[in-house]
């Protein structure tokens, strides 16, 4: 295999490396767009999967950096950082025509950034009000009360939408355009909707019972974490991990201690790598037999809702008698873990596996078996293993289209490279395979458990060495986990400070929520709902 | 077996005797309507509470959950509760609705429902209204119901609640179709269409093992179609909390959002009630050719006791379907109904009629 960047540099020859973390390739913006085109379509690179998009000020200048996989060659992951020329009036040409995933992930840095997208086609706020007065995640953002006060009145004109389109010459001029058409008859499901399952905003334009557009409204909750971030120390921004998705409080926690150690070079001690990892697994299976839940309860079987829930509550009753809570669990910190595992959790770990099995028949008897229920999820929803790829649709929802992208596999962290098990692929691309995938995975997690319960070493829960006020040396890291619901990121830019520069969390729910409008196209309301379930993403961990 | 018909003409004699005069019989005629209007509020209500607790306790059971438990013994009083506080909640009068149809829509649901009831045949001798064309009253009346929904969902003038309407009136349409044949199917077994004749005609049997298999068939179809008519999962679609929150009656509030729910709960009773009535002999009780002493045993309860104990029993099946099942769609429902459903109970009344030519019924 050819060097990277020698690759790169013969498709542009302007671009300048830099080694790190991941290699950081600077490119500048008016070849940017020409070069994005040739990382993911020339046959040598293939990079088709942009898993990040972070927006970045550094106070002399604004702009992105993009973080691009390839499910096609055996390439790291590399970064390209891309800064507008104009702080005050950035401009950046779009990728949303190469990597759809990028259509939400620019229109969210556009949001906190300011930073518009030439040729985006629906260039509108994604979290904040379209009334709402600055980008609050530049270093200049006037953050004084007066300017955004509580408004009491509705948000006017969200139907409209603007566009930057460049013309031949090059001038950019801003189009303005509309969401729905006149005639569209749209429908509002939430943000108070019972199958939203939380905060989130749908408007659905419907002919008769048939979906024709969806258009996702969001920041309902959104608590500004990243923002946040920025002026807390590093050991007090891990108890937001736990408030983005909650059904994955573990992993993200985990991945956030995985980014700082790393930066930090600090090792993990044996004893807190197996309970992490067990933990993880507890925490996924818990979700997805909240997923089964949901997904059941979506479709009216609220009795099977309810056997999920009876499972659930035991794993529930272990993260209690370890973390002392039950939702937001506070367990992993920088250097390993929080609180010894209480001297129950073997036995208890034992006798929740033991009645999972027979569990997981019983789902499958009461609801996966039945005809109405794979009627209404068979062959809704369809999402071909290409448009997972570039919506970047990671997690079980993803290998329910057939596409391998369990980061436990590619990218083994913790204890993931000692233990046995499957990556779950299902090949029906809709959603019974994103529930089926789910449904597997519970199987997988349990034999990974079972095969590091018994064999926890003795030792410290915590490197001793961590040191107690943390710096991170300058520099940025990414670290990626597999959450419940997907690959997720974290983003840490350090200026040497023991404040973050800049935190970005690159969560999986934000790409589903992505791929709702082009799911659900064509298919009827009650699909809308269950292609929702089978997705099955959280709300605060879209918001953050 | 006790003929209540006993205790009401004691009552008509009592009441003929106090004038003396056959002028002033409609005096009489005026103040039974009263007494048996009261009675059959009543009933309603003390059925409706009943089957909120009866559902609630089921759905718990199902669920691996008590229930209601703390008002009242195992949560008997929880109920009257319940009705107390949607008595005395607020009835919301909303900004852009049609407020006369909005306030229309609940009484129409609910007199459809009350009139229905009052056409059951409670025990021998029990029975309000008995005349000729009965269970085909039953049938008229029971489609009035549908227009009381479609009226709630379109006078509310929210998009939910239209298209729970919209749900509510393809669904009780096309499923009022196939309840139709199944009961016509009876009706060519028994060879009449009133009600007191209908049980009667049970006497040596009830119709489902009188009919063969045609009527086997045309009692599973009735179940599914009384389901579907009741607005009960799977067939829930009207309602579908998880897509329109709460269908049709979104808006509704206090006692207006309560006939509605009583009305469903009572639907839900008077269609096992023809069920039984069509289907399991009403309120005949169970004979068993020969067993002279079983029969007589069985004599000794009272045939109201049958006639609810048979209906409470098809409730439990309705009510474990719903608690069982996923929730079809709109088209899945439809194409079930116009596709399999109904061309079945045209084959099937055709069996029946072939059956009943050459006299191969029991």
């Amino acid at each position: 295999m050819r060097d990277i960047k020698t690759i790169i540099s013969k498709v542009c020859p302007s671009a300048t490396f830099e080694e790190g973390d991941t290699l950081l390739v600077t490119v500048p913006e008016k070849e940017w767009h020409k070069f994005a085109e040739n990382l993911k379509n020339n046959p040598e690179l293939g990079f088709d999967v942009l898993s990040a998009v972070v927006g970045v000020d550094w106070k002399d200048s604004i702009g992105v950096i993009y973080y691009l996989t390839s499910t096609t060659h055996a390439w790291d992951m590399i970064s390209v950082k891309v800064v507008a020329e104009d702080r005050e009036n950035p401009m950046i040409h779009t990728v949303s025509d190469l990597w759809k995933v990028a259509n939400f992930q620019e229109r969210e840095v556009y949001d906190f950034y300011g930073i518009k997208f030439i040729n985006h086609p629906d260039m509108r706020r994604f979290f904040l009000r379209n009334d709402w007065v600055g980008h609050p995640l530049r270093k200049d953002y006037d953050a004084n009360p007066d300017l955004n006060p509580i408004r009491m009145t509705d948000e006017i004109n969200e139907d409209d939408t603007v566009s930057y389109v460049e013309n031949e010459k090059g001038e950019v001029k801003a189009v303005p355009g509309k969401v729905f058409g006149e005639d569209d008859y749209v429908v509002n499901i939430g943000p108070q909707h019972p199958s939203t399952h939380g905060v989130m905003r749908f408007r659905a334009s419907i002919d008769g019972e048939m979906v024709k557009k969806v258009d996702v409204v969001s920041g309902y909750i959104h608590r500004g974490i990243e923002k946040l971030c920025e002026g807390l120390m590093y050991p007090q921004t891990l108890h937001y991990t736990d408030r983005m998705d909650y059904m994955s409080a573990h992993q993200n926690r985990h991945c956030l201690c995985m980014c700082i150690e790393k930066a930090l070079g600090l090792e993990v001690p044996e004893r807190a790598l197996y309970i992490r990892t067990i933990m993880d697994e507890l925490m996924r299976i818990s979700s997805h037999l909240l997923s089964f839940g949901c997904t059941a309860m979506d479709l009216g079987a609220t009795t099977a809702f309810f056997y999920g829930f009876r499972e659930r509550e035991r794993v529930l009753d272990i993260f209690e008698k370890t973390c002392g809570a039950r939702m937001s669990l506070n367990y992993n910190v920088i250097g390993g873990v929080m609180a010894d595992i209480h001297p129950d959790f073997v036995k208890d770990v034992h006798a929740f596996l033991d009645i999972m099995p027979a569990s997981l028949k019983e789902y499958h008897k009461v609801f996966s078996g039945n005809v109405i229920a794979q009627n209404r999820l068979k062959k809704v929803g369809y999402l071909s293993k290409e448009d997972a790829i570039n919506y970047c649709i990671t997690g079980p929802s993803g290998r329910g289209s057939n596409w391998s992208n369990d980061c436990r596999k590619k990218h083994p962290y913790a204890l993931y490279d000692q233990v046995e098990f499957n990556e779950v692929l299902e090949d029906g691309c809709d959603s019974f395979s994103r529930y089926m995938v789910r449904m597997r995975e519970i199987e997988e997690s349990c034999k990974i458990i079972a095969q590091l319960i018994d064999k926890i070493p003795e030792g410290d829960i915590r490197n001793p060495k961590t040191p107690k006020l943390i710096k991170l040396p300058a520099g940025r890291w990414y670290q990626q986990v597999e959450a419940s619901r997907g690959t997720f990121g974290v983003y840490i830019e350090s200026d040497g400070g023991k404040n973050p520069y800049r935190m970005h969390f690159q969560s999986p729910c934000f790409n589903l929520v992505g791929v709702m409008d082009l799911c659900c196209r064509g298919y009827m309301i009650a699909d809308l709902i269950t292609i929702g379930a089978a997705l099955d993403f959280v709300i605060p961990d879209i918001d953050r | 077996m006790f003929d209540f018909g006993v205790w009401t003409s004691a009552i008509n004699d009592f009441l003929v005797g106090l004038f003396h005069n056959p002028q002033y019989d409609w005096l009489v005629t005026l103040i039974e309507c009263v007494i048996i209007g009261v009675l059959v509020l009543l009933t309603y209500t003390v059925l409706a509470l009943f089957y909120i607790l009866y559902e609630r306790k089921l759905c718990a059971w199902f669920q691996c959950r008590l229930g209601p438990m703390r008002v009242g013994k195992w949560g008997l009083l929880q109920v009257f509760a319940d009705m107390f506080k949607i008595l005395i909640k607020e009835l919301i009068s909303l900004k852009n609705t049609d407020k006369f149809l909005f306030k229309l829509a609940p009484y129409i649901v609910i007199t459809s429902s009350v009139t229905m009831l009052a056409c059951l045949p409670w025990g021998r001798g029990l029975q309000i209204i008995n005349f000729n064309i009965g269970i085909f009253f039953v049938l008229a009346v029971s489609s009035v119901g549908v227009l009381g929904i479609l009226l709630a969902g379109w006078a509310s003038n929210n998009k939910y609640t239209l298209i729970g309407a919209m749900r509510s009136g393809a669904q009780m349409i096309s499923y009022e179709i196939s309840l139709g044949l199944a009961i016509l199917t009876i009706v060519l077994l028994a060879g009449t269409m009133n009600i007191n004749e209908l049980v009667l005609a049970q006497e040596d049997g009830w119709f489902i093992f009188k009919g063969h298999i045609p009527a086997i068939i045309a009692f599973l179809i009735y179940v599914v179609a009384a389901t579907a008519e009741t607005n009960r999962g799977p067939f829930d679609l009207p309602e579908a909390e998880h897509e329109l929150t709460a269908g049709y009656h979104t808006e509704y509030s206090g006692i207006h959002f309560g006939f509605f729910y009583l009305a469903e709960y009572l639907n839900l009773f008077i269609v096992s009630g023809i069920a039984s009535l069509m289907f399991l002999g009403g309120w005949m009780p169970l004979h068993i050719a020969g067993w002279e002493q079983f029969n007589a045993v069985m004599d000794y309860i009272p045939s109201i006791v049958w006639f609810v104990l048979k209906a409470f029993f098809i409730s439990y099946i309705i009510i474990w379907f719903k608690w069982t099942f996923p929730r079809v769609r709109i088209d899945q429902m439809l194409a079930f109904e116009w596709k399999y459903l109904m061309p079945l109970s045209l084959v099937n009344i055709v069996v029946m009629a072939v059956l009943v030519a050459y006299n191969w019924h029991f």
